[in-house]
């Protein structure tokens, strides 16, 4: 903690950074934090309840965090690949931004929860880390730490879903979108939706029905996913950020399996290893084409 | 028309097809069975595109959001492409987007994707004819086109504004072409 503050402290006291993005105490929990001056620095904290991923402040859809200057940003493994996903798609600029890595030994579902990790608290995210020391990054800080309870969870309930019928997948998943408003907030929580104007904001021709009619639900939800695939780092922002509580992080995590099985693609902190969709290799599986 | 073997269920469903197809290789192989006589189900509406790789998952949702019943999407063979590489792009895609539609409980026996090229006028009689078969057995996909509660499908498309007004009926444009008999 002590390190990470003082070099919030150097970044901002030098002119290094403009801001810095990380977490503090909040009310309910950990926050995110913007520290603008060198005093503030000791409001930082890290710990096992800092659960959003700060990449999404670097997504150019937010020109109130660019007013702030250059920014620094806390990062962990997972965030890295987010941050990593924007400049693979030249959102940012590795110059642009200066990446705090923080060694992470796992992180809670919810930022209100204890910072005690068991296998009922620990978030579906951490399953199967392999970044909990980020590469992608200026500075490293923080002991590395314990690795966290792991619980396939997720993997769980995307297998009991495969297992039943289409009909029944379809009374699932209507059950589950019948709830969706609309609001679009998954779509705001995402670090990685940063189309200048989203497909489901055009009128003209209206591809997705703006009413939160299943209709309109399902042209939504497809597409969030479909434009995800293979780009998704599965930090499950979207479902948290969900008002009415659809598992978004199914349908996410359920792609990344499918782009590993089809293309033998892990999204990954790299920036220079192509996305699976928008590159193509010519001997890709072709078993559903007749 | 004369009288094929659509397989056809007996309550007289006619299952409304849309093929999405590049103009190079399929479109013209469909152009090729045309002209070459064979015949085949009359239900598929074809939509030419310049390239698989234009055709984007949105069609296909689009085509159940209107009615249809199922969906073809044709191209060129690999290494064909007039493009160079537009299949190989939408072969990408679509490999996800067909898991993800059957995983949303979309049976995605209600989308055929398939190379034909310009020489295959017999290979698409085929596709079409086993996809109509396939789409007629797993019957019309109510389950979609009714999610928002306000689409009439199934050979009654719903009265357009102004029929609606004058009263007058609109005939059933299957019914009519004898679609599928």
């Amino acid at each position: 903690m002590k390190e990470l503050r003082d070099l919030t402290r150097k970044l901002l006291a030098d002119g290094d950074a403009g801001v810095v993005i990380g977490w503090e105490e909040g009310r309910r929990g950990a926050r995110p934090a913007f520290i603008t001056t060198p005093d503030d620095a000791d409001k930082l904290i890290f710990d096992a309840r800092c659960v959003h991923n700060l990449a999404n402040y670097l997504n150019p859809r937010k020109p109130q965090v660019k007013a702030l200057g250059k920014p620094a940003v806390v990062v962990k493994g997972c965030d890295a690949k987010a941050v990593a996903g924007l400049l693979r798609e030249a959102q940012l600029t590795r110059d642009r931004v200066i990446l705090i890595g923080v060694r992470c030994g796992g992180v809670v579902q919810t930022p209100e929860m204890p910072a005690e990790l068991t296998e009922a608290t620990v978030a579906t995210r951490c399953y199967g880390c392999d970044v909990r020391e980020p590469k992608l990054v200026d500075h490293l800080v923080g002991d590395a730490r314990p690795e966290p309870p792991v619980t396939a969870a997720l993997d769980r309930r995307i297998a009991e879903l495969d297992a039943l019928s289409p009909r029944e997948r379809w009374q699932f998943w209507t059950s589950q979108l019948a709830k969706c408003t609309r609001c679009h907030a998954c779509r705001q929580a995402c670090p990685l939706c940063h189309c200048e104007r989203c497909i489901t904001d055009k009128t003209q021709p209206q591809w997705i029905e703006s009413s939160s009619h299943l209709r309109g639900n399902f042209a939504w939800h497809l597409t969030r996913a479909q434009h995800l695939a293979g780009r998704c780092v599965g930090c499950g922002e979207c479902e948290r950020a969900c008002p009415v509580g659809i598992p978004l992080s199914l349908i996410n995590r359920k792609l990344q399996l499918v782009v590993k099985d089809l293309f033998d693609y892990t999204v990954t902190d790299d920036p220079e290893v192509p996305a699976p969709i928008g590159a193509y290799a010519v001997d890709d599986k072709q078993e559903f084409i007749e | 028309m004369a009288a094929t073997d659509t397989p056809m269920k007996p309550d007289g469903f006619h299952p409304r097809i849309t093929a999405f197809v590049c103009n190079w290789c399929t479109y013209t192989g469909a152009d090729l069975a045309g002209t070459s006589r064979l015949q085949m189900a009359s239900n598929v509406r074809i939509i030419r595109l310049p390239c698989t790789g234009r055709i984007d998952h949105m069609f296909i949702v689009k085509a159940f959001e209107r009615g249809a019943d199922g969906v073809i999407v044709s191209g060129c063979h690999p290494a064909d492409c007039h493009y160079t590489a537009g299949n190989y792009h939408a072969r990408r895609r679509f490999g996800v987007f067909r898991e993800l539609m059957d995983f949303m409980g979309i049976d995605p026996q209600r989308v055929t994707f398939s190379w034909v090229s310009a020489s295959e006028g017999a290979k698409w009689k085929d596709v079409v004819n086993e996809t109509v078969a396939r789409v007629a057995e797993l019957g019309p996909f109510d389950a979609y086109h009714e999610l928002a509660g306000d689409t009439v499908t199934g050979g009654e498309p719903a009265p357009g504004p102004f029929e609606a007004a004058s009263g007058a009926e609109t005939p059933d444009p299957l019914e009519e072409l004898e679609v599928g008999r």
